[in-house]
């Protein structure tokens, strides 16, 4: 049975509910409602409640950065707003779709349509170069003709700066160079919601404040929205909003200008 | 698809030594099977070659009964005439005979005058036999190769007796035979050639004229032994083998029926023959069994090692049918790649092989036969999809447990 539904679906990709791939939304439109998300872990038999009770709304184009000590539950929470992992309980719509009801393959073709990763040690594909690696996510994942993703590539190569690197693989460029490469690949969908877990973390300061200003950048340009999960008070700074976890709760909220 | 192939080829190429030592292993195993093939069947092609061309012919004719008792060479089994007459009609018949060689075999006495012996006695019609055993005269060590050296009045002997009793090509000798009448007479014959003994069934008879035979064994009229026969294709053997059998062996009924063998079921070295196909076979699930194991090694290493970059492009939205598939074509390629290696090494070796020729002698000095190890295309091509084939069974598992990792618990691991 499960052959066949494959079969049945081959080739067309289970239809992402709304504007596949087609831009981030309008200002001020709901990218993520959250409703009492909780996580439950259960680990040697000892149960982790890494959310407990999260409940968020984001707006497109928000530039939005969850803090809060180590173990708190930030990677938790990118993971559930991710598609990558279900909630223990609550309710979650991404982009209008409940995504809490989406099986692994369905999982795969939204997040694959709709949303952006970023990671903390780059991900890049090893054997791809740079300008293969931007293109993976057209190619393998959203089957884009070849005309159509030359000219996005290097467009995105060149937002990010990476245009002249673009015949390198991963091997030869330095952290910086990568984290630019990934965010390249993050957005060369379109996606609506990019999100980033430590994307700092493995770069000095210097170059984390270029990384940083980039996705800016791309966010003001493009209007995704960014979510973060951080430490790095460089991020902090420039986020327009900030959320605290403790613990596995929102324990607070801040709202920054510029 | 392009895609896939080109990532999985560059996975491949990224363990060099790894992706070359298991092709190298693939083809290794596929030029062992084709070499193999090619040399049993033209060492096969060869012996039976030798065995029917020498003595035995495609196809023998008896009377029923007779070569359950051949060792004994009995002379109350012959075919009468009438039937006979139904042999010659129905080869007639079959456009596939090359030739029918009719032969009276007989124990006799054998006497140089100073020496006496028991020989073993084929009397045939020196046109016929020499058409059905082209390869009679290679056996002719001394003395005359053709035809005429079974005139009548002339014998071939054994090169065994004449070395032993020291005869002489032209030297005059006595065959003496005691015919189903119990009646003894005898013949002064001139050695008009050695002929050397050959492997198989028969293979150390001495020749005489059929009439000469007649004569020795006071046969009021024309019976025979045997009727030997060579078929215009050798592939044809089991079909007109059968077609005969259909029509000779059904009628007359009792004592007169007839029998008609191939070569294979006279010879003993049919079930060598047999042999060597199943050194094939095993040759064969020893390749299965390469493949196998170097494939699935290397492709659970692969999945093993590239855990995260699995997790990556799981989370990045790669569907888990697209993540199957590259590593199910990474470890096909692996098998066309072993095979293609082997398929172009084994051909060069065989071809080699054809160049500096190698030759194999049984029993005799004079009958060498030069190898010439052949592949068909069938072959190749049965041996290629097995590998590939195997290469993909191979990649299955370790392809479906890639496609079904979770990105989150993927990109975890370090
Ligand atoms: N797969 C898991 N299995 C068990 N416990 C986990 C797992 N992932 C996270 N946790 C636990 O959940 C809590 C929250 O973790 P995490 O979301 O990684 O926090 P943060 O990213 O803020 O450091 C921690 O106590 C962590 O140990
Ligand atoms: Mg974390």
């Amino acid at each position: 049975m499960k052959l066949l539904g494959v079969l049945r679906t081959k080739g067309q990709r289970p239809a992402p509910p709304q504007g596949a791939g087609g831009g981030a939304k309008a200002q001020g439109a709901t990218v993520v409602r959250a409703t009492d998300l909780t996580k439950t872990y259960a680990a040697d038999g000892v149960e982790v409640r890494a959310l407990r009770g999260v409940s968020v709304d984001v707006e497109a184009g928000s530039f939005i950065a969850f803090i809060g000590p180590s173990g708190s539950g930030k990677t938790t929470l990118l993971n559930l707003l991710g598609c990558l992992d279900k909630p223990s309980s609550g309710g979650l719509e991404v982009s209008g779709t409940d995504v809490t009801r989406l099986d692994r393959r369905q999982a795969a073709a939204f997040r694959g349509a709709q949303i952006g990763f970023v990671f903390q040690s780059f991900n890049l594909i090893p054997v791809l170069t740079a300008l293969e690696n931007v293109e993976y996510p057209l190619v393998m994942v959203q089957d884009r003709p070849a005309s159509e993703r030359r000219t996005r590539v290097l467009e995105l190569l060149e937002a990010v700066g990476m245009a002249d690197q673009r015949d390198k693989r991963p091997e030869q460029l330095s952290g910086g160079q990568k984290q630019r490469v990934a965010i390249a690949r993050a957005l060369v969908t379109r996606p609506e919601l990019v999100l980033a877990d430590e994307p700092t973390a493995n770069l000095d300061r210097e170059t984390a404040y270029t990384i940083i200003a980039l996705m800016k950048k791309m966010r003001d340009e493009v209007g995704t929205t960014f979510l973060f999960a951080t430490h790095d008070t460089r991020i902090i700074g420039a986020a327009e909003l900030v959320y605290t976890l403790e613990d596995g709760q929102l324990t607070g909220r801040q709202e920054r200008r510029g | 698809m392009v895609n896939v192939v080109k990532i999985a080829v560059r996975n491949l190429l990224r363990y060099t030594r790894r992706s070359l030592l298991t092709v190298s292993l693939i083809a290794f195993g596929v030029v062992f099977v084709l070499v193999f093939v090619a040399m049993a069947g033209s060492f096969k092609e060869a012996i039976v070659g030798s065995i029917t061309d020498n003595y035995l012919g495609h196809l023998q004719i008896h009377r029923r009964g007779y070569v359950a008792s051949i060792e004994s060479l009995p002379l109350n089994l012959n075919i009468e005439p009438a039937k006979l007459a139904e042999i010659q009609q129905a080869l007639r018949e079959v456009p596939e005979v090359a030739g029918a060689s009719e032969r009276i075999k007989f124990n006799a006495m054998f006497s140089t005058f100073v020496e006496t012996t028991g020989l073993r006695v084929t009397a045939v019609y020196p046109d016929q036999e020499f058409a059905v055993c082209p390869k009679l005269p290679t056996r002719v060590a001394q003395g005359d190769r053709t035809p005429a050296a079974l005139a009548r009045g002339k014998i071939l002997v054994p090169e065994l007796l004449a070395r032993g009793m020291g005869i002489k090509v032209g030297a005059t000798v006595v065959v003496v035979a005691t015919n189903k009448d119990g009646s003894v007479n005898g013949k002064t014959l001139l050695v008009s050639g050695i002929i050397e003994s050959a492997t198989g069934p028969g293979g150390r008879d001495g020749y005489i004229h059929f009439e000469d035979a007649m004569e020795i064994l006071r046969m009021p009229g024309k019976e025979i032994t045997e009727v030997a026969i060579r078929l215009r294709d050798f592939g044809q053997i089991e079909r007109v083998g059968r077609a005969l059998r259909e029509r000779l062996e059904g009628g007359g009924g009792g004592q007169a029926a007839l029998e008609v063998h191939t070569w294979a079921q006279l010879s003993p070295f049919s079930t060598v023959a047999r042999l060597i196909d199943m050194m094939a076979l095993f040759m064969k699930v020893m390749l299965i069994a390469i493949v196998l194991i170097s494939v699935l090694n290397v492709m659970i290493m692969a999945v093993y090692e590239r855990v995260r970059e699995i997790g990556t492009i799981a989370a990045i939205g790669t569907l888990p049918s697209r993540i199957l598939s590259l590593f199910l074509v990474e470890g096909v390629l692996l098998g066309v790649a072993g095979a293609a290696a082997g398929v172009l090494a084994g051909a060069a070796i065989i071809l080699a092989l054809n160049v500096w020729k190698v030759s194999v002698r049984f029993g005799g000095s004079l009958q060498l036969f030069v190898l010439s190890p052949r592949i068909d295309l069938f072959e190749v091509l049965v041996a290629s999809l097995m590998v590939i084939v195997v290469s993909v069974v191979a990649s299955v598992q370790p392809a479906v447990r890639a496609s079904r990792m979770e990105p989150i618990d993927a990109l975890r691991h370090v």
